[in-house]
């Protein structure tokens, strides 16, 4: 099968700030793929090069068979971008904006204003087309964001984060009209640093960290790669002896691998419940409160711990 | 081009739903033109007309004379004038005039008439003309009419004199007919003068002569040129707004080109600031009465004034680094501006250097325009304003696009 979406050696310099280095990819038709990684990654960056709003440094991009360098317009018609940040004006309606971005992409007079009332269905806006956007709630305003990025019914969707401060009731709203577009047919770029909405969309992921993409392939590889080890978290009522019991557990026979952020300390081993009694027995005798404990099977944050010695959420 | 249109479009509808905007593009301009208005007493040219002079007319001669002043008083000539009334007692309109009941008292006293009549050497009694001094315009009307009447009076009196003395000489009538007949001639004499229009009031249109200046057919441009440098400026504000929001990224992810994007966005301002424009002039038109000119040459001056000052807000979002420092550069450069080519004052007062430097302005031109076409003038008087805001706004134009490319698009 012919890829959508070809990256090679991508490179994005800011002058001396390199921000995509070196980063390779492709993303087949009717894929889901995810760019997952912490903030100031680079992925949005990328996103940007890769919607061509900016000129890479070096390397290559194909969409569709188009270069963003020297085919831009071809590309722009194919894909759909939906930005991190709120790009609606807040002075025009619901119905305003969507009409003005589908003239944008060449929509026009019936096919237009059908398409229009069919994205505000979509959408679930239909009864507040007539309200200006600055009136709407966070997540009413994401969703005209996401559906002003399906108007034109795009080959390949970009989505840069989507869910960024949202509520929970429109961050399920969104990740179930993301699985439906997929099913629908569409191919979906999506960029998080939420690991748990990579696992629940993606059918790849691609993890990113200082501008280089660190691992792709599908969660099952992933967390393959980090040999399916699980992760024992405890979280501490006080910090300070934390530092000491770290030490202490990586002593432990059985422990892979021990990170620490603030007063959260992650254990890996091939079974959790193997070093779960020597952990706690160590944490009391530093005298160590424990507030809570949890076992993770292997998922995306320890593989992204596992790569980069990092919580995703740093 | 459609797309550009588009562009446009959407740039004026979101300028005309910004309520802050327009109260600087609109009720500003309006509310400093009707100061100005006021305080130039431009306004006062409908209460300055002046109607139904209240006056008191006492009669207490009772004859001839002093009726025909009467039925000059309330004659249909004077009805839009004056509003006579009539009093028996002198102290009673004395006290009306001291109380500023009324604007005069005419007090025609008794033997007036005949004493016009008697001898030429005879002393004759003075009509009193009680004149209130809060109403020194008003008052001065009656004094006005009552002299006109006695002038015609007197010349009446002095030509029956002359008539009778030369009747007698010629011995037409005899010495003892001398009194009866004077009498009759200052009798007809009276009478004529009361038939005659004392004070005429009528306008004259002269197609010939250029209609006066009216102060606000100024003031009124002035203010809406300068708040247009606003609505310019605000305008490429936007552009960088837009960028800090993300719609003009949007914009260039969509199937524009670029310079569809910077030349609707060129347009939005073009079509902000003549929408304002006209509405200025519309308004103020309407509310103001003033003069604009023809409606096609205003048209045109009005579209290269919005052309010349849409290239400063072009530039102005070029050489600034946000919409901060744009709204402060531009809340200046309006003040300037309008200081600097006359929107305040006229500017031939100024030094000769500072009378040229205005002319970076388009201001200055515009104004020239509407100055012209205030005092009558036609596409003949204003063609140079016209081509040189046509100038400023493609040299200004041109500088941006340059400073655009070389940037290398909208992002910095």
């Amino acid at each position: 099968m012919t890829p959508i979406l070809e990256v090679k050696q991508l490179v994005k310099k800011y002058g001396d700030l390199t921000a995509v280095n070196g980063i390779s990819f492709n993303i087949e038709q009717g894929e889901i793929f995810s760019l997952l990684g912490p903030n100031g990654a680079g992925k949005t960056t990328t996103i940007s090069v890769l919607s061509t709003l900016f000129a890479p440094t070096s390397g290559d991009v194909t969409i569709a068979g188009h270069s963003v360098t020297a085919e831009p317009m071809q590309v722009r018609r194919v894909i759909g971008v939906v930005p991190q940040e709120i790009a609606l004006y807040d002075d025009l309606t619901a119905r305003e904006n969507l009409a003005f971005w589908g003239q944008m992409y060449g929509l026009s007079g019936k096919g237009l204003s059908d398409r229009v009332e069919q994205v505000l269905k979509e959408i679930d806006l239909t009864d507040r087309a007539k309200d200006r956007v600055r009136t709407f709630s966070g997540g009413m305003k994401r969703r005209v964001n996401i559906g002003v990025g399906l108007l034109h019914r795009p080959k390949l969707l970009f989505m840069d984060e989507p869910t960024v401060g949202i509520d929970p009731q429109s961050r399920r709203a969104i990740l179930d009209s993301v699985k439906m577009l997929n099913r629908q047919g569409m191919t979906v770029l999506y960029t998080t640093h939420y690991m748990e909405e990579a696992q629940e969309l993606s059918d790849r992921v691609g993890i990113v960290d200082h501008g280089e993409l660190i691992a792709i392939g599908t969660q099952e590889e992933l967390t393959r790669q980090i040999g399916e080890k699980d992760a024992l978290i405890l979280d501490l009522v006080e910090c300070e002896a934390i530092a000491a019991l770290t030490e202490a557990a990586r002593k432990i026979p059985g422990v892979q691998q021990v990170d620490l952020s603030e007063c959260t300390l992650t254990v890996l081993a091939a079974q959790a419940e193997d070093v779960l009694a020597p952990v706690i027995a160590q944490a009391n005798a530093l005298n160590v409160k424990i507030r809570s404990v949890s076992i993770q099977e292997p998922n995306l944050e320890a593989v992204f711990l596992h790569l980069t010695g990092r919580a995703l959420r740093d | 081009m459609n797309k550009i249109l588009l562009i446009g479009l959407k740039d004026l509808r979101l300028a005309f739903r910004d309520r802050a905007a327009l109260l600087l593009m609109l009720a500003a301009p309006f509310l400093l033109t009707l100061g100005l208005g006021l305080v130039t007493g431009r306004f006062s040219g409908t209460s300055n007309t002046i109607q139904s002079i209240p006056l008191i007319v006492v009669n207490q001669d009772g004859e001839d004379l002093g009726n025909a002043l009467v039925d000059v008083f309330q004659s249909a000539n004077l009805d839009e004038l004056l509003d006579p009334t009539l009093e028996s007692y002198a102290a009673a309109a004395r006290a009306a005039v001291d109380a500023d009941q009324t604007a005069a008292a005419v007090i025609i006293p008794a033997g007036f008439s005949a004493s016009v009549f008697a001898q030429m050497d005879a002393p004759v009694v003075q009509v009193e003309v009680y004149s209130n001094p809060a109403r020194p315009t008003s008052s001065g009307v009656v004094k006005a009419i009552v002299e006109s009447f006695l002038n015609q009076v007197e010349t009446g009196r002095v030509s029956g004199i002359v008539s009778v003395t030369q009747l007698i000489q010629n011995g037409y009538i005899q010495p003892n007919q001398a009194a009866q007949v004077a009498a009759e001639i200052g009798r007809r004499a009276g009478q004529n003068g009361a038939g005659q229009d004392l004070i005429r009031l009528q306008g004259q249109v002269d197609e010939n002569v250029s209609p006066p200046f009216d102060v606000l057919a100024y003031m009124a441009p002035g203010m809406a040129l300068m708040f247009l440098m606003f609505a310019v400026t605000n305008g490429g504000r936007m552009i960088q707004v837009e960028q800090l929001q993300g719609t003009l990224p949007r914009l260039l992810v969509a199937p524009v080109h670029i310079a569809q994007v910077f030349a609707g966005k060129a347009l939005g301002i073009f079509f902000t600031g003549l929408a304002q424009m006209l509405i200025l002039i519309g308004g103020t038109g309407l509310l103001f009465q003033i003069r604009w000119g023809g409606w096609l040459p205003v048209l045109a001056l009005v579209m290269a004034a919005v052309f010349g000052a849409a290239g400063w807000g072009l530039l102005l979002t070029m050489v600034t680094r946000g919409p901060g420092q744009t709204s402060g550069i531009g809340t200046a450069l309006m003040l300037v501006f309008g200081i600097l080519g006359g929107s305040f004052t006229n500017p031939g007062g100024f030094p000769p250097w500072l009378r040229t430097l205005g002319r970076i302005t388009p201001n200055a031109w515009a104004l020239d325009g509407f100055l012209e076409l205030g005092l009558g003038g036609g596409f003949a008087d204003i063609w140079l304003p016209i081509l040189a805001l046509i100038a400023m706004g493609l040299i200004l134009f041109a500088i941006t696009v340059g400073l655009f490319i070389r940037r290398g698009g909208f992002s910095r």
